[in-house]
């Protein structure tokens, strides 16, 4: 069988047998641990900081932030962004209690359809799990209520996150992960900016085949992850 | 497997600098990654300790491979995937065609996978009536022309915006003849809506993994255009290729590579996708593969294991190498004739393929060291290729001149003072023979060396004439005084 063969030439090159039991728990435990190793001092700064530099580093990697009060804001700021990006009403929004909970009846011109995206969804509002500051990182998770095809079919991809869901380091939004979803979700997302490709002579165009707009509604909700 | 030219490396490489086309492209594109590279890592204060870090991931990782390896296979099958062990290209090829067949695959959508482009997997679907079709853009072209990758990120590395016009308007009869491309992105968006009717015909979806890991039986892919994403995603087989030393214990271990990895590729902080993928969809999920299947390869790489080679199985693939060598810069990577070019190429390739076929990649080098200076995994690239030049010594597979020349210098390079006789001697004749150019158009014996360059002239003075008279004139210098040992060991 192919495992024992790659196994045993594995071992082979390495000159020892299968690891002992001592060694095989110390592993093991390593595992469990999932220690850090070292985490740039740069997210490393109070939360209001790392609100400014979660912005800073979307608007550098060719993305857009509006900031909103509250959830009841939303509507309005969606529909104007929409309106100023001359781009059709129409939404495909995540199946998400926290999306379904806000106030769209404020904007009757807004058409939302729940669900995943389809090819031809042109504007979709996914739910984000987690903010990272270090690099203006948006970490999605997938779930029913909130299917991958939003991060990836439309041209435009509006995402809500909760500035109490904004954290430093990646390493502290695993942990959130870890904390409340537990099992790893079929597929995590980490999404900084809008696509692009350099394939061309090495130089940036954006929109190559993920979206070509990235917008982040920040609710500011006050809060900190861990508070 | 890939037809390799590698040991047609010297002509491969005198055609590469006759191409003006290539040569352009080359000036074009190379400083862009430097610069690029050079602003991440300013931007990072703590970029060299992490690549400190990265390096002892890596050579923790490799020390357990067969731990590491069983842990990560028992959490794919946890989540719903499959693992196909296979020993060899001929393996993985077949496993990819099984499953490609159990799921009466008709197109397959490829993400950009160099192992991929290292076992063949599109030929071999081809012959078995099994269309694939690369996403990644410079892949895409590089399909439609019928060639390699140039570049390990970069396939398209060797092409200029006119020769991507004049492919695109070949492959794409069904839209008018007239149409003009004003821009570059006129031609992305023209890929764009090409590629986004084969992501939704497609059967399976196959991406390499940039890691595995073992904490959760993840794959983990890093894009810039998402169109791994779309392979992953939207067919219902998702086919996982990597090869066995992609893999890393966990999550924390993945991240600290990811934060050098970016940096070193293109100079981005942060690539704009890196999606860790788990098992097939979930029961209540809207969209997702139902199938999840990684084919584990080992195809050469346990035999590096042990070997003085091991720290290559540390290669992350970020390009930094290649990007940064005066030799790739000069030549491009078709010319090194296989899938992998640059220092990092030079080192694997002989170990994948033989050092018989592709021992004269790590003679081209002229060992400055930049490779190494800018890995982040500390790959020891010039150390590894003058280990290969050894090899290559050692088992005849140089050119007799090459070997008589080298063997004449050993023998009088074991005989000291004759050695600095005929040094002296040599310098002064060529020193006093030179003295008004200062360097030489042609010599005797030399013929190899000056029809490409010049030699400079000798000053008429050999090192050891002049470190016997100057280097023990400098007390305050550190190496002051250990001159009788420094000569020790030259000798």
């Amino acid at each position: 069988m192919s495992k024992d063969t790659v196994l045993t030439a594995i071992r082979r090159g390495l000159r020892r047998g299968p690891l002992g039991e001592d060694q095989v728990a110390g592993l093991r435990a390593r595992l469990a641990a999932h220690p850090r190793h070292l985490i740039p001092g740069r997210s490393r700064v109070p939360h209001t900081e790392q609100v400014a530099l979660f912005v800073a580093n979307v608007e550098r990697e060719f993305g857009t932030v509006a900031r909103v009060p509250d959830l009841d804001a939303v509507p309005e700021s969606l529909a104007g962004y929409l309106a100023a990006q001359n781009l059709p009403t129409e939404i495909v929004m995540a199946p998400h209690p926290e999306l379904r909970a806000i106030p769209w009846a404020s904007r009757p011109l807004l058409r939302i359809r729940e669900g995943r995206a389809e090819p031809s969804d042109t504007v979709s509002l996914q739910h984000a799990f987690a903010g990272i500051a270090e690099t203006g990182t948006l970490m999605l998770p997938s779930s029913p209520e909130r299917p991958t095809t939003l991060n990836l079919l439309a041209d435009t991809a509006v995402v809500l996150l909760r500035a109490s869901r904004l954290v430093g380091a990646y390493e502290e939004a695993w942990d959130l992960l870890r904390a409340e979803i537990g099992a790893m979700p079929r597929n995590v997302m980490l999404v900084t900016g809008p696509s692009r490709s350099a394939d061309i002579e090495q130089s940036l165009e954006l929109g190559a085949h993920g979206p070509r707009r990235l917008h982040v509604l920040l609710v500011e909700d006050g809060g900190t992850p861990s508070g | 497997m890939v037809t390799a030219t590698s040991p047609a490396f010297k002509q491969n490489a005198r055609r590469a600098i006759g191409d003006a086309s290539l040569q352009k492209a080359l000036a074009n594109s190379r400083p862009q990654f430097m610069a690029r590279r050079a602003r991440a890592v300013a931007a990072l204060p703590e970029f060299e300790q992490l690549r400190d870090i990265a390096r002892e991931i890596k050579d923790h990782t490799l020390a357990h491979l067969d731990f590491y390896l069983e842990e990560w296979e028992s959490k794919v099958l946890a989540s719903g995937g499959n693992v196909h062990w296979c020993h060899d290209a001929d393996e993985a090829r077949a496993a990819v065609l099984a499953i490609c067949r159990a799921a009466n695959a008709r197109t397959v959508t490829k993400g950009k996978s160099m192992v991929s482009e290292e076992l063949g997997i599109n030929e071999h679907l081809e012959q078995h009536g099994i269309q694939p079709i690369e996403t990644d853009l410079g892949e895409y072209i590089i399909q439609l022309r019928h060639e390699p990758p140039s570049h390990i990120i970069a396939p398209a590395f060797h092409l200029n915006r006119d020769d991507w016009e004049r492919e695109f308007r070949k492959a794409h009869t069904d839209l008018p003849a007239d149409r003009v491309f004003a821009e570059r992105r006129d031609i992305l968006t023209e890929a764009r809506a090409k590629l986004r009717q084969r992501f939704i015909a497609a059967d399976v979806g196959i991406t390499g993994a940039n890691f595995l890991v073992a904490e959760t039986g993840s794959s983990v892919i890093v894009t810039n255009e998402g169109n791994g994403d779309l392979t992953q995603t939207l067919p219902r087989v998702h086919i996982v290729v990597a090869t066995i030393e992609k893999i890393v214990p966990t999550i924390e271990d993945a991240l600290s590579l990811l934060r050098v990895l970016a940096r070193s590729a293109t100079g981005q902080e942060f690539s704009v996708y890196t999606t860790f993928s788990t098992g097939p969809r979930r029961a209540e999920d809207l969209d997702g593969p139902a199938d999840y299947h990684v084919v584990v390869v080992d195809n050469g790489r346990s035999a590096m294991l042990g070997s003085e080679f091991q720290p290559m199985l540390r290669c992350i693939r970020c390009a930094a190498c290649m990007n940064h060598c005066p030799v790739y810069g000069a030549i491009g990577g078709h010319a090194y004739g296989w899938v992998y070019p640059g220092p990092m190429g030079a080192v694997l390739t002989p170990s994948l393929i033989g050092v018989d076929k592709a021992g004269n990649l790590p003679n081209a080098s002229t060992f400055c060291g930049k490779c190494e200076s800018v890995c982040p995994v500390k790959i020891p690239l010039p150390m590894l290729m003058r280990h290969w030049r050894e090899r290559e010594f050692e088992r005849h597979l140089e050119p007799a001149a090459a070997r008589r020349g080298l063997a004449l210098w050993g023998w009088l390079a074991r005989r000291p003072a004759l050695y600095r006789l005929v040094t002296r001697a040599g310098a002064a004749v060529l020193g006093r023979l030179g003295r008004k150019r200062g360097r030489f158009r042609r010599l005797p014996f030399a013929g190899g060396w000056t029809a490409g360059r010049d030699l400079p002239a000798p000053e008429g003075d050999t090192f050891f004439a002049r470190y016997d008279r100057i280097g023990h004139a400098h007390p305050g210098r550190p190496d002051a005084g250990e001159g009788t040992a420094g000569r020790g060991r030259a000798q």
